[in-house]
């Protein structure tokens, strides 16, 4: 095709000036008529948390694959990870991401308020309030667990070192910190009883790490602790990677349910014209391939097929959910997480 | 005077004052006023709430008083450092010399991450250090019952208050080395040795011959030193705990009111920092002024 063009140009353009035109012509030419008839080269950029850098290598060449197969085009997705929070800041502030996939979702709703680059209603727009996987918060304890550790309610014993991450800077421990209240609530009876476990249960939290990384990091390498509060996939994670003979998960009794949320980023991929391919791409989040790759990094799948397949893996548990225990994520940061909210509370006396 | 050509001997001053000026507006200028005039959009009772409550309030006491501390023992350490390397001669002094500049070179983040691993109960160093700190400090409580010195102190080194000191005297020291080292090259031994002739004693050499002509560099060292520590955030970030009211630097504050959207909030912060540094450097400047007294212009 490229060599036709060039004869076909070689017979228009006098033979005096083809040296200088003939490669950028034949060039400009080439990619004018030739790109829309084959393959497109795409380029997606999905902004995501700390945790799902694993997954989403994987999923990026499933999708890729799923693409090509359907449409021909060509799709490379580029990825970013880091803090939640941080991450919904750098797309407020400009970075062009065509979507974002991240640990709660008060930082989309955050995308939307402060830069409204996303309609208020976008978590309405995919299944499962728009979260194809979830998590939840469980214990992370050292080979044998020495200090016995079964509950929430063994964490506020004194001497026993609890490790989590800054509500304040990670999202995983927001959920870690709404986790502990339902427990307070539960066993103490209404708010009162949450905020008098959540401040017993800080009050033994030797560090407050700025991400769910740090704190795996700091309680597994550096030996602070005697017990983790993790994602569930950060704590899989951690037995495959140091060894079953080093640590245990434990379950508590009463969890929540996390739902890490995906959406569209509408004003970034309609300047880039790339929204057929990135709602595609979180559309595949929902296959069955995807999900089966979800439950191998050790999120919970939210399709039937994947689930049972991994039924055996993730216990069954009690599980709260934020809409209904905590009337949403926006309650939620404001009683709980904003400035002067309860989190900041428990730490004045 | 006024036969005195206007222009000077030295051409291109117009071309170099106009550069500079530039340069220090893009750098230095824009971004800081950049500050200013964000925090400007807030009220008054918003910017007195951003930077008056309790846990930003006690980030400034821990971030200048730790900040403050690590200076000073910066100052007597480093000084300690310049002399040995200036004044004697011993195997391995090149090496020593090159290995001041380290925390100039180094990212601080891995700073931070190396003096953790070390300094952490499991480290080399911290499975020593950390249970003789909490030892001193038990004593203290014991015998100098003043103040709750666990409290004051913490019960170890990384993941606490001892931490963010190492941290922040890791990355001042080569501040104070490296601003003395040339003043004490310049110094003549002769000085020392007419001191001597004349009948001081060692001390009196030290404090009245010797001091007075290093107290400048030193005051420079030391502005410089602290400036540094106050703005670290990389190293100190890893190796402090981040307790609220408790191993929260100001720079923390900062990031965590930009983590909840409230940028105004952290600017509000900024300024507050931006203010007070600049404060506490114009009185190093001005002591090192006094300090000059001295000296022949």
């Amino acid at each position: 095709m490229k060599k036709l063009l060039q004869k076909t140009f070689e017979k228009f353009i006098h033979p005096l000036q083809r040296g200088r035109l003939t490669k950028v012509g034949a060039l400009t030419l080439a990619v004018g008529i030739i790109a829309p008839l084959s393959a497109k080269d795409i380029e997606l950029l999905n902004v995501s948390y700390d945790p799902t850098r694993e997954f989403y290598v994987e999923y990026n060449e499933a999708f890729a694959k799923y693409w090509k197969e359907k449409t021909g085009d060509i799709v490379k997705v580029k990825q970013s990870h880091g803090g939640s929070g941080k991450q919904a800041r750098s797309v407020i502030d400009g970075i062009k991401a065509d979507v974002v996939t991240l640990a709660l979702a008060s930082d989309v709703n955050a995308i939307h308020d402060k830069a409204k680059l996303l309609p208020a209603d976008w978590q309405k727009r995919l299944p499962n309030n728009s979260a194809p996987y979830t998590s939840t918060i469980v214990f992370l304890v050292r080979a044998g667990n020495p200090k016995h550790i079964k509950d929430w309610g063994d964490l506020i014993k004194p001497g026993i070192g609890v490790v989590t991450p800054n509500p304040k800077t990670s999202g995983g421990a927001q959920w870690n910190y709404l986790a502990a209240w339902e427990y307070g609530r539960r066993t103490f009876g209404g708010e009162t009883g949450g905020k008098e476990y959540v401040g017993k249960l800080f009050k033994n939290v030797p560090v407050l790490d700025s991400g769910a990384r740090g704190a795996t990091t700091t309680f597994v390498q550096r030996g602070v602790g005697d017990v983790l509060l993790a994602w569930e996939n950060e704590a899989f994670l951690a037995l495959k990677e140091f060894g079953k003979d080093k640590f245990e998960i434990v379950i508590p009794s009463v969890s929540i349910l996390a739902e890490p949320t995906v959406s569209l980023v509408d004003k970034n991929v309609d300047k880039k014209g790339t929204r057929p391919v990135a709602q595609a791409y979180l559309d595949y989040l929902y296959s069955d391939a995807a999900q089966e790759l979800a439950g191998k990094h050790f999120y919970r799948p939210t399709s039937e097929k994947a689930k049972n397949h991994y039924a055996s893996v993730f216990p069954k548990l009690d599980l709260v959910t934020i809409d209904s225990a905590f009337g949403g994520w926006p309650n939620a940061t404001k009683t709980h997480f904003a400035e002067g909210g309860t989190f900041d509370q428990i730490y004045l006396k | 005077m006024f036969f005195k050509s206007r222009r000077s001997v030295i051409p291109g001053f117009g071309l170099s004052l106009g550069f500079t000026l530039a340069y220090l507006g893009l750098i230095v200028l824009i971004p800081l006023s950049a500050v200013f005039l964000k925090a400007s959009g807030m009220t008054w009772a918003t910017f007195v709430e951003a930077i008056a409550s309790p846990r930003v309030v006690a980030s400034y006491w821990f971030s200048f008083g730790v900040s403050g501390l690590a200076t000073l023992a910066n100052a007597v350490i480093g000084l300690v450092v310049a002399w040995v390397l200036v004044r004697y001669s011993f195997p391995g002094k090149r090496f020593l010399d090159a290995l001041i500049d380290l925390p100039f070179a180094l990212p601080t983040a891995i700073a931070g991450i190396a003096l953790t691993a070390v300094y952490a109960k499991n480290g080399w160093v911290g499975a020593w250090l950390n249970p003789a700190w909490n030892w001193g400090v038990t004593q203290l409580n014991n015998w100098l019952p003043v103040i709750p010195w666990n409290e004051w102190l913490g019960t170890g080194i990384a993941y606490d208050r001892a931490g963010v000191f190492v941290a922040l005297a890791f990355v001042g020291l080569p501040f104070i080395v490296r601003t003395l080292q040339p003043v004490l090259e310049e110094l003549e031994p002769e000085l020392e040795e007419a001191s001597a002739i004349l009948g001081a004693n060692r001390i009196q050499t030290i404090t009245r011959i010797i001091f007075p002509q290093i107290l400048p560099a030193l005051l420079t060292g030391i502005a410089m030193a602290f400036a540094r520590s106050l703005g670290e955030y990389g190293s100190v970030v890893f190796i402090s705990s981040n307790r609220p009211l408790y191993d929260e630097i100001t720079p923390m504050m900062i990031i965590i009111k930009l983590e909840q959207y409230d940028y105004a909030g952290a600017t509000a912060v900024a300024v507050v920092m931006l203010v007070a540094s600049f404060l506490l450097l114009l009185v190093i400047n001005l002591l090192q002024k006094w300090s000059r007294r001295y000296q022949a212009v």
